[in-house]
């Protein structure tokens, strides 16, 4: 323990309460579950934009036949609707991870309990939870392009970095949901974020263009998340680009950042009481 | 040097005061107890210590250093056994030990050799490979306890240890904690068991309401609070009330409980010939020393387990 503690000694006293330097045991007891655990459950995250893709895309693009792509060339309903799932799903997954499963292991199953009883910091365990939320999104979304790819809607190499941007979304939504959880009380209020997410996956370009709604709803979409995410997604889907294309990737970095920020001063609140 | 001092510690959940202004040192190597009933403010005084609990105001020093500002600094000293087990439900018994090693930091090579040792420690060995949900409460307790000493800490802190043990698990759990007192680990235990004070403690504080209500050796306390000798008598519980005039003409001091009476005196079995020879047998008596338990009741009023 001699080299730890003067290791742990040596931190700046800002960090000195916080962080001990140590996520990588939080991220190893994260890959030992999923070792341990049913693959069925975690399956679970990859069917659903897959379900959403056969039922909207095959199934209701047979009657939608092609729409105008990013660059305004035709492409199938399916290849339409695939990156904003991708998106959805991303958004999903993190919120998922850092918001109900994050709750339930405070105040039930007594893991942070656990882990703050030991040399590590609240900062060494949210970093850690969020790397492995940010590797189960790595996982579906590579699962996801592997089923567009066999399905014949991936067009270019460019789809490729959807994986990268993927992990943006999950990053950016990841952090803000943990600060979030800072302020969540009981169960009644996690009944709150589908309210939050499901309108935000209905109205954010999703299915049809955001066109079709009057400016000033369309203002509303533009200032939040999904939308930035959806329309990223779906440019580099075809490779098609625009000036707004770094402003859609700004987005989710300022996010991140915020996130990131926002959580680290809740730290405190979240495990300490 | 004191490894642990609390000045004026206090905590408070909005209007609860849970600990209010307790001040204690635990001197190096001592075996130190918090003595009190359910919700008198002891876990909280230990979640303070390992600063995973954020004081209202007062100092607290451990190992020299403030818990809320180097908070994992201060945890690599100290192994912590919570009241309630907080094992690792998705993972399994030994690979509980060893990644919690992994979060003090400890290579991997130290840990799989010092996880069959407490393993062994623990009389466990054989269900290494067992998930924490197959085990039992008396195992999981050992499991815990046995996880709070992988980093071979210098400070034990022990919330209820022994709650929910058979009598012979117990006694194989004080054997232990004895055997890490005698290496020079310094022992910090909440209890509301008398005979586990008694047994573990060299010094401790009577904890009531987040104050404290006295401070010694268990012997210490007994000689100032109480008498050497209790004579328990019960009568039933249609007589138990009635017997109280009498009973108090006998002895200075007397507590009447729902289902008996006690009575405090020096020579225990005297008292009761006196009692019987007076006409007032008792269903049935039981003389013992005092415990304890006879120090919270003159303290407080109030017996410890309700």
């Amino acid at each position: 323990m001699a080299p730890i503690r003067a290791r742990l000694a040596a931190r700046p006293r800002w960090l000195s309460s916080l962080y001990a330097g140590n996520a990588r045991a939080v991220i190893g007891r994260g890959f030992k579950v999923i070792r341990n655990a049913n693959w069925g459950i975690i399956a679970t995250g990859f069917f659903e934009p897959v379900f959403y893709l056969l039922a909207m895309g095959v199934g209701m693009g047979a009657l939608v036949g092609t729409v105008p792509g990013p660059d305004g060339a035709p492409i199938s309903y399916a290849m339409y609707i695939a990156p904003a799932l991708l998106a959805t799903s991303a958004m999903n997954g993190a919120i998922y991870d850092s918001v109900n499963n994050v709750f339930f292991k405070l105040r039930y199953s007594k893991v942070y309990e656990g882990m703050l009883q030991t040399a590590l910091g609240p900062m060494d365990v949210a970093i850690g939870e969020i790397f492995m939320a940010l590797f189960r999104g790595l996982l579906y979304a590579v699962g996801f392009l592997g089923v567009l790819a066999i399905m014949g809607l991936v067009t270019t190499w460019w789809a490729l970095a959807m994986i990268p941007v993927a992990l943006l979304i999950a990053l950016g939504f990841a952090s803000l949901g943990m600060a979030v959880t800072s302020y969540i009380k009981g169960f009644q209020q996690l009944d709150l974020v589908p309210m939050v997410l499901l309108p935000m996956f209905l109205f954010s370009s999703t299915l049809y263009p955001i066109t079709v709604f009057p400016e000033a709803i369309q203002w509303i979409i533009k200032a939040l998340p999904l939308w930035h995410g959806i329309e990223l997604m779906r440019q580099l889907s075809v490779g098609f680009f625009t000036s707004g294309t770094l402003v859609h990737a700004a987005y989710f970095v300022v996010m991140s950042v915020v996130g990131i920020a926002a959580a680290s001063l809740r730290l405190r609140v979240l495990f300490l009481r | 040097m004191a490894v642990i001092e609390a000045s004026d510690l206090t905590k408070t959940y909005g209007d609860f005061t849970a600990v209010d202004g307790i001040s204690f040192e635990v001197a190096p190597g001592e075996s130190f107890g918090l003595l009190g009933p359910n919700g008198a403010g002891k876990s909280t005084t230990m979640r303070m210590i390992g600063g995973t609990s954020l004081r209202t105001s007062g100092s607290l020093r451990v190992l020299g250093l403030d818990p809320e500002e180097n908070g994992p600094l201060v945890r690599a000293s100290l192994g912590v056994v919570p009241q309630q087990d907080s094992l690792d439900e998705e993972l399994r018994a030994r690979d509980n030990l060893i990644v919690y090693g992994r979060y003090f930091g400890l290579p991997k090579a130290y840990l799989t050799k010092k996880a069959d040792e407490l393993l062994e420690f623990a009389q466990l060995t054989d269900k290494a490979k067992e998930k924490v949900s197959a085990l039992s409460g008396g195992m999981k307790r050992r499991l815990t306890i046995a996880r709070g000493l992988v980093n071979e800490p210098r400070i034990l802190l022990l919330d209820e240890p022994t709650t929910g043990l058979d009598p012979q698990a117990r006694h194989i759990l004080w054997d232990r904690l004895f055997r890490l007192k005698e290496q020079g680990v310094t022992l910090v235990v909440t209890t509301h068991f008398m005979d586990e004070a008694e047994q573990l403690c060299d010094r401790l504080i009577v904890i009531d309401h987040g104050t404290i209500v006295a401070e010694g050796s268990p012997q210490s306390l007994i000689r100032d609070y109480s008498t050497r000798e209790v004579v328990e008598v019960r009568f039933g519980s249609t007589r138990n009330a009635a017997m109280e005039g009498p009973m108090r003409e006998l002895a200075d001091r007397i507590e009447v409980l729902p289902d008996r009476i006690l009575l405090y005196a020096h020579d225990g079995e005297a008292l009761l010939d006196e009692i019987n020879r007076r006409g007032h047998t008792p269903l049935t008596s039981l003389v013992r020393r005092s415990s304890l338990e006879d120090v919270f009741l003159r303290l407080t009023g109030r017996t410890l387990i309700d």
